[in-house]
């Protein structure tokens, strides 16, 4: 498939976006709202991660096959994370070492 | 898609059809690269959760005594960075030798100013003795935090082996990220010398297009970084 040529103007869009979240993950973070400045906190990464992955690495304009590498990848780290922490967060229920 | 290109390119490998198939197998490589380092850094992020879930509190206290300020000013350099490689990618994809340089110094002036701060940050921990080693003449110490503005922070009673591995592992995690940036500069380094001898055309810029896949995935390391170590004790103060 033909490279396609992302517009500058998409770059800075995006560019001013990502400065937008930086600010709002700052302002967020100084409140206390317990377990939600986590869930916030990892939310707004995501998004900016996204912002990345998408249009200044070009995915959305990429193969299929490049989609296919790139959410295998964030996939695979899920399920190392998704299974480690089903151990250890379990290891107690039994009484097994620590 | 072959037949699109009857006559063969100068930067064209003889292993492969034309131009077009060379560029994807190109981008999927790097995507393959990149997944390892996903997994990579993945381990480090997994260590992250698991130590902060048995120390959520020492987390909070230790994350507090960092300094906020410059990591959400390295924060802003590194996304500026972002969109210079960006635009030196455009370039190249639409033949303008001199802005591909252009950019490309503006990007390493960006690294190489995200690791300066970064330097000034590490002598910091270092003065206050929050290095998380024991030598004869240096070992780690915590005596609460009552530097910065955390006054209620520096009161919460912690377990001072917990608050060592917060910094144990902030100092892992930079300090690997802060590798893949001085490799960066070093790999753009070599694009400007390569785009100062006119080797990228509309048709041939690869070695651009790839080293920025390289650079946004060490920003994308950074965007987690910043809120999981600087900003989890931002509440406290």
């Amino acid at each position: 498939m033909r490279e396609h040529i992302v517009s500058r103007n998409v770059y800075f869009t995006i560019f001013i976006a990502l400065v937008v979240l930086t600010v709002a993950t700052w302002s967020v973070a100084k409140m206390d709202l317990g377990r939600m400045n986590a869930v916030v906190a990892l939310t707004i990464a995501v998004i900016k991660a996204t912002l990345v992955v998408l249009y200044f690495m070009h995915v959305r304009y990429s193969s299929k096959l490049t989609w296919v590498f790139v959410g295998a990848g964030f996939f695979w780290l899920a399920i190392m994370v998704a299974l480690t922490l089903s151990d250890y967060m379990t290891r107690g229920w039994l009484n097994i070492a620590q | 898609m072959a037949d699109t290109h009857t006559t063969t390119h100068a930067g064209l490998a003889h292993h492969f059809d034309d131009m077009e198939q060379q560029r994807e197998a190109g981008t999927l490589g790097m995507w393959a690269f990149l997944v390892t380092e996903v997994m990579f850094f993945g381990g480090l992020f997994l260590a992250y959760i698991l130590y902060r879930s048995r120390a959520p509190v020492e987390f909070a206290v230790a994350s507090n005594s960092l300094n906020v300020t410059m990591g959400f000013i390295n924060t802003l350099v590194l996304i500026c960075s972002s969109l210079t490689m960006a635009l030196a990618v455009y370039f190249s994809q639409t033949g303008k030798r001199n802005r591909i340089v252009l950019f490309l110094l503006l990007t390493m002036g960006l690294g190489l100013t995200f690791l300066v701060i970064k330097g000034f940050e590490y002598h910091e921990k270092y003065v206050e003795h929050h290095v998380p080693v024991r030598f004869a003449t240096y070992e780690f110490k915590w005596e609460g935090h009552a530097s910065a503005s955390g006054h209620e922070a520096a009161s919460i009673p912690v377990d001072n082996g917990k608050v060592e591995m917060f910094f144990w592992l902030y100092f892992a995690m930079t300090g690997v990220h802060a590798l893949h940036m001085i490799i960066g500069l070093g790999i753009l380094a070599t694009l400007v010398l390569m785009a100062r001898r006119g080797r990228f055309t509309p048709d041939y810029h690869s070695p651009v297009e790839l080293s920025g896949l390289y650079w946004h995935f060490v920003d994308i390391v950074w965007i987690f970084l910043f809120p999981l170590l600087y900003l989890v004790g931002a509440h406290l103060h």
